[in-house]
């Protein structure tokens, strides 16, 4: 009748689920997160709707000039029988501007009511042909909010389901029941289940954010940019997966340390600081290429950096599988040591273990 | 049966452990006494599992330990606890559960146990809810759920109320008259002293003392008898091979030694004292448990 490792594993996993699934303050603060990523979205997308075409009055002598704009959609184009009836268009605030004949080589002038209409002279301007020796597909404001976005979700989720983590583990301590517990299932079985259970539901919360944001971004029309971060967020959710696990085993073994909830916020903070590090490096240095080369390999980091350089452009098809490989190693390397403080301090209860202690057992 | 083999565990540059080595017969309720900081709890950790031992063993039925058989051991550590915010009966369906039962099987146990404890109205509260007593028996539930082979309990009367006293009384002699061996300790030396079969003393991370009650009764107190007698006692002073420990008036405490020779010096006591008029009282005295135990860790 003794239970199988994988049994045991799926069983603590299963505990820690529907204990958090069945926490109000979780549902309440995961509805609420899902509203405001929903909100912005649609925010972001009236924002741009807002920016409407110009509206152009034309007479039929103009009407040439300017019809390939106005079949593009950059104008809004109005047909006025004269230049009386466009000047009386532009006066009345039907139209920004109109378009009418005069003598100069261009064969036409711009009549506008109180202020040089910029968006429409631009259009209209002839403009000398720039060849970027380095282009960038995109703009600097743009990479911010992605960067931004991946060190907030990334942050967000390893704080929140680590903190949880390290909760439960001294939960386990302070009421005594691991060592009921530990008389039946070892201890890196009680840790993986505790580090699986909070990375699936973790896993699912990045899920449900993506699915939100994608539906979001389709629904109001942004579907190009979905298209273009596609690659990026794909490379996330698996870089995610890694340095959580990785994440949630140092919060894990940290915690063991000590046995009580108030001390669970100081000996975690180190941990705390390796993941808000590289938040605050994505929001100073994200046009800084070599700081970004860099943050994408180092395995803290490396989830919100080697995604964001994928999304610039910046990153050769191998680095991503390279930095792959470190934060593997890394997140394995973590579990071993990890698991072995967590087994050695278990019950340990009282004053706070010391490392080098928990680590010689 | 269960078999300590000489272990050993040191904590830091302290020695808690030293060479322990005793038994657990089949169906025999071992009591497992010592004073606080003995080694009570660490010897019983290393039996579970939940501590390593530096050196030595344990063995079932000739076997050494493996986590399958552990599986079926029964344990209730010293330091009670349960998860506060989960309910009662899904908490011992999970920890019956992580023993390797199936959902069904838990979930029924469950509800017997929880019956029987006169906890199944609780059933569905939260254990942080329930009163000290009721989290008691909640946790004498988990450590009986997945029908043990083998009980090891520390201070299981410790915090109980008298009647949970009583439920978990019946439910040890249960289990060792189903054959099973039960170790328990206790500080409660009147409970053991009427519940157990045989004793294990320790003292300072040693074995002092082992054996069934009565052997340890023989070995380690000279015999003793109580005589009342119609008259004066004083003259039992005089009497060959008897050395009085109490006399008061008509009341006469004494030692014999061992063996033929001590009963013999005994009934002379009682031919003499017939002979010089009544006696109201003759009886061998049993030295008390808290005796023995003085004697043993001294």
């Amino acid at each position: 009748m003794s239970i199988a490792a994988p049994q045991a594993v799926r069983l603590v996993a299963g505990r820690e689920i529907s204990m958090r699934l069945r926490s109000k303050a979780f549902l309440i603060s995961t509805g609420i997160l899902m509203l405001a990523i929903l909100a912005s979205i649609i925010a972001g997308g009236i924002l741009s709707a807002s920016a409407t075409a110009p509206k152009v009055a034309v007479v039929s002598e103009t009407s040439s000039a300017v019809s390939a704009l106005g079949s593009s959609g950059a104008l809004e184009l109005t047909t006025a029988t004269s230049v009386q009836d466009a000047e009386q268009l532009v006066r009345d605030g039907t139209v920004d501007a109109a378009v009418v004949p005069a003598s100069d080589p261009l064969g036409y002038e711009i009549v506008a009511l109180d202020a040089a209409p910029t968006a429409v002279v631009q259009l209209l301007s002839v403009a000398p042909t720039v060849q970027l020796l380095e282009p960038s597909d995109n703009d600097g404001f743009l990479t911010y909010l992605i960067g931004i976005a991946f060190g907030v979700v990334f942050f967000m989720s390893a704080v929140t389901f680590g903190s949880t983590i390290a909760q439960s583990v001294v939960e386990e301590k302070q009421t005594r029941v691991v060592e009921i517990l530990l008389s039946t299932i070892t201890a890196r079985q009680l840790m993986a289940g505790k580090v699986l259970g909070n990375s699936i539901l973790a896993f699912g919360q990045i899920a449900l954010i993506a699915v939100i944001s994608s539906l979001g971004l389709t629904i109001t029309g942004q579907s190009a940019l979905l298209g273009a971060l596609g690659a990026a967020i794909a490379w996330f959710v698996v870089f995610f997966v890694f340095g959580f696990v990785l994440i949630a085993a140092l919060y894990a073994a940290t915690a063991a340390l000590v046995s009580r909830q108030e001390d669970v916020g100081s000996v975690t903070s180190p941990v705390t600081m390796l993941v808000m590090i590289p938040y605050f490096l994505v929001i100073f240095f994200n046009s800084n290429e070599s700081v970004m080369a860099v943050m994408s390999y180092v395995p803290f980091s490396a989830p919100i950096g080697m995604p964001l350089r994928l999304f610039l452009g910046d990153a050769q098809w191998w680095e991503p599988l390279l930095s792959l490989v470190i934060l593997l190693a890394t997140t394995l390397l973590v579990i071993a040591i990890g698991s072995r403080i967590y087994a050695n301090s278990l019950l340990r209860t009282g004053t706070r273990v010391k490392l080098s202690e928990a680590l010689r057992g | 049966m269960l078999d300590v083999h000489d272990i050993s565990r040191s904590f830091g540059t302290r020695k808690v452990l030293d060479g322990v080595s005793f038994t657990v017969g089949d169906g025999r309720m071992t009591g497992f006494v010592g004073g606080n900081g003995a080694g009570k709890t660490t010897t019983m950790r290393i039996i579970l599992g939940v501590l390593s031992s530096d050196s030595g063993h344990v063995e079932l039925d000739g076997r050494r330990l493996t986590p399958a058989d552990r599986a079926l051991f029964g344990y209730m550590p010293e330091e009670r606890g349960l998860y506060p915010k989960m309910k009662v009966a899904e908490q011992i369906v999970y920890l019956g559960r992580l023993h390797g039962m199936s959902q069904a099987a838990a979930t029924a146990s469950t509800t017997t146990l929880l019956e029987r404890l006169g906890l199944e109205e609780r059933a569905s509260a939260t254990v942080e809810s329930l009163s000290l007593g009721n989290q008691q028996r909640a946790q004498i539930a988990a450590a009986l759920v997945h029908d043990p082979d083998v009980l090891v309990l520390d201070e299981p009367f410790s915090g109980l109320d008298p009647m949970a006293v009583e439920v978990v009384q019946a439910v040890l002699s249960e289990h060792a008259a189903k054959g099973a061996p039960v170790l328990f300790s206790s500080h409660q030396l009147d409970i053991v002293e009427r519940l157990c079969d045989d004793l294990v003393v320790i003292a300072d991370g040693r074995i002092r003392a082992g054996g069934s009650r009565e052997q340890l009764r023989e070995s380690h107190s000279e015999p003793r008898y109580e005589i009342e007698l119609s008259g004066d006692a004083g003259w039992v002073r005089e009497q060959p091979g008897v050395s009085v420990i109490e006399l008061d008036g008509r009341y006469a405490l004494f030692e014999v030694e061992h063996g033929s020779v001590g009963e013999q010096a005994a009934q002379a006591v009682l031919q003499r004292a017939l002979a010089a008029g009544a006696v109201t009282r003759f009886a061998p005295v049993r030295p008390t448990l808290a005796q023995i135990f003085k004697e043993v860790v001294k």
